[in-house]
């Protein structure tokens, strides 16, 4: 996080896409700066595919318009592609040919000397942990392995921004914690500005700076995750839940009457208090005057969760 | 261009490197070999032979090289030569370098990763297709180059320089005629994304050209132009105008009008009147390499026309599609 510059890489403005007069991406406006591993999250079929390909200039824009490190994705598509790796939902490489050929003609199709892109070939290969298999066909790989590879397909370029679509689908999670770990450590080192799409919110979100939220064609939420899903559910609320030896009415009460409290609801000992700031300090400290005792308390940041079955449950 | 000469390069080495190639390629060095034989074996039996075809067609003629092309063996109505083995040969290279060269990237989930380089979407598609053209008169030229020097050592007559330029011209006409068919696959490899429809389509259009088609256009003619017993000359000679006309529907009939009047050039251009037959009874009265070039100057630029308007289709659609690796 401290290595976000405040630079925008991707400005996308009102963009609108629209296959056969159905609206795939509908006024979307967002703003990716340099430096950070943003998520765009949402359930197949939000749009999130859509936007990459408009980033890259390999789809156009219905209305809209869209810019990478200052350059139009529509109409410099060259300029943009040679700043920005992709790495595809459906990763294919040339299977009949071994790891190093891959790359090779990944380096060749990017103009990179052909005395560089042998080094280039083997340094990312170490990045990702394949430079052993380098002389492995890739019909060998498993698909974790692939998966590897095409990111080291894309560091080949040396990109300033590089866009991953699903890049932990179909793994197990222990290689798909591996690789999310790759891209914090790439970030971390090379500054290299992420922009992940996945409907793996949970598992994807944890390496993001600032993820944004998709659902059919649209953003519904930007932001940090703890932020985002108060907004989103609570209308900036915090939600403390506590567990007393005894909720007495009395103790209801001196709750309900403090400033901050919205809305107080008790079942048996438990109590859910919603409130506009945190105030879990005071309420401890409350309960505790009043000579009762405090057996649990926790913030509910359960917004993670509600976001999930929100949006992407529902098919 | 960098991006597409580099796509030429890899394409370059998968060509040279797969077995369809290397068994397309011994295919013809062996075909090609064989035609040469059976070439030399009738020249050089010529003088002692009854058949008097041979005859006159042997020594009668100036242009006695390019025998080793059109010199075959007769069996029933149709000459087995050089020439007409290609004809039928060259549309199954060019189907088989082009049929798989577009959907075979997108099946595979190359193509939004190389799409995603800083090149321009047509490198692909040129990169490939130059490629293709490349192996393809590598081909050809090796194979024609090769018998021409067995026979010159066989039969011990130089070529003069007409022949020379008539034998180029030749190898010309073959990579034009693959190069239609590869740009024809190309377009259905476009369109299709299974690989083996695009393949099952490209074939039967194939079979049906080369093969059906001679058979069904003189019975559309007849139907057209009834010719009666009786009938005029002048319907016949409509009847039979229709049906060449109809038949140069088909680019074989094109590829074969245009390659006989350029190697066989004392009969090769009334081929497609005449039978072989009666070819044989005609004195032979070869046609001035000028007169050549005129008699082929449609035939080729219609081939030409085909193989752009093919190209131009492929290009189109390939630039409108939508990239999607789902």
């Amino acid at each position: 996080m401290n290595n976000v510059i405040d630079k925008p890489i991707i400005v996308a403005e009102n963009l609108t896409k629209q296959y056969n007069g159905k609206t795939v991406v509908s006024n979307l406006n967002l703003t990716v700066k340099e430096g950070e591993i943003f998520g765009l999250l949402g359930p197949n079929g939000s749009g999130k595919s859509t936007i990459i390909l408009m980033i890259l200039g390999l789809t156009e824009p219905t209305s809209g318009s869209i810019t990478v490190a200052g350059f139009n994705s529509t109409r410099e598509p060259i300029k943009v592609k040679r700043i920005t790796g992709y790495l595809p939902e459906r990763l294919g490489f040339y299977e009949d040919m071994t790891a190093r050929q891959n790359l090779k003609y990944t380096a060749d199709l990017n103009s990179i000397p052909l005395k560089d892109s042998e080094i280039k070939v083997q340094e990312v290969l170490e990045i990702v942990g394949l430079e052993k298999n380098k002389n492995n066909l890739v019909k060998t790989f498993s698909k974790g392995m692939k998966q590897r590879l095409g990111i080291a397909d894309v560091l080949i370029k040396d990109p300033g921004l590089v866009i991953l679509d699903e890049p932990t689908e179909g793994l197990d999670i222990k290689i798909a914690n591996q690789i999310l770990e790759n891209i914090r450590i790439l970030n971390n080192q090379k500054k290299i500005t992420f922009l992940i799409c996945s409907h793996q919110l949970n598992l994807v979100q944890r390496i993001c700076t600032r993820i944004g939220i998709m659902s059919k064609g649209k953003m519904i939420g930007e932001g940090l995750i703890d932020n985002l899903g108060r907004g989103l559910f609570s209308a900036g609320k915090y939600r403390i839940e506590i567990e007393v030896s005894d909720a007495t009415p009395e103790i209801l009460e001196k709750i309900r009457n403090m400033d901050e409290v919205l809305d107080v609801e008790q079942i048996d000992n438990l109590i859910q208090i919603t409130s506009d700031a945190d105030i879990r300090s005071v309420i401890s400290k409350l309960i505790i005057d009043n000579n009762l005792l405090l057996t649990r308390m926790n913030i509910k940041d359960s917004s993670l969760e509600e976001i999930y079955l929100k949006y992407f449950k529902e098919e | 261009m960098r991006g597409a000469l580099t796509v030429f390069r890899k394409e370059m080495g998968d060509y040279f490197s797969s077995k369809i190639f290397l068994i397309l390629l011994a295919l013809i060095y062996i075909a090609g070999l064989g035609f040469a034989y059976l070439s030399i074996q009738a020249i050089k039996s010529a003088p002692m032979s009854t058949d008097q075809s041979l005859l006159i067609k042997v020594f009668i003629d100036e242009m006695f090289f390019l025998k080793l092309f059109t010199v075959g063996e007769i069996r029933a109505i149709m000459t087995f030569n050089f020439v007409r083995f290609f004809g039928a040969f060259i549309p199954l290279i060019g189907i088989l370098f082009g049929f798989n060269a577009i959907n075979s990237e997108r099946n595979s989930g190359n193509i939004s990763r190389l799409l995603s380089q800083p090149i321009y979407r047509d490198s692909l598609i040129n990169g490939k297709f130059l490629a293709g053209i490349t192996t393809l008169t590598i081909m050809i030229s090796s194979i024609v180059f090769i018998v021409m020097g067995i026979g010159l050592r066989a039969i011990g007559v130089p070529p003069t320089a007409e022949e020379i330029l008539r034998i180029f011209m030749f190898i010309f006409i073959c990579i034009i005629y693959g190069m239609f068919w590869m740009s024809l696959s190309m377009l259905f490899s476009v369109i299709m994304r299974n690989v083996a429809a695009a393949l099952l389509t490209v074939i039967p259009i194939w079979l049906f050209l080369t093969f059906f088609w001679p058979f069904i256009a003189p019975q559309i003619a007849n139907q057209i132009i009834p010719v009666q017993e009786g009938a005029t000359l002048a319907t016949q000679m409509d009847n039979l105008s229709l049906s060449v006309n109809l038949l140069r529907i088909s680019p074989f009939i094109l590829f074969f009008e245009a390659t006989a009047a350029i190697i066989d050039p004392t009969l090769g251009h009334l081929s497609m009147t005449v039978s072989d037959s009666d070819l044989s009874k005609l004195i032979a009265n070869p046609l001035s390499l000028s007169q050549s070039f005129l008699q082929v100057w449609p035939q080729l630029i219609v081939l030409i026309m085909l193989t752009i308007i093919c190209f131009a289709i492929s290009y189109i659609v390939f630039m409108k599609q939508e990239i999607r690796s789902t």
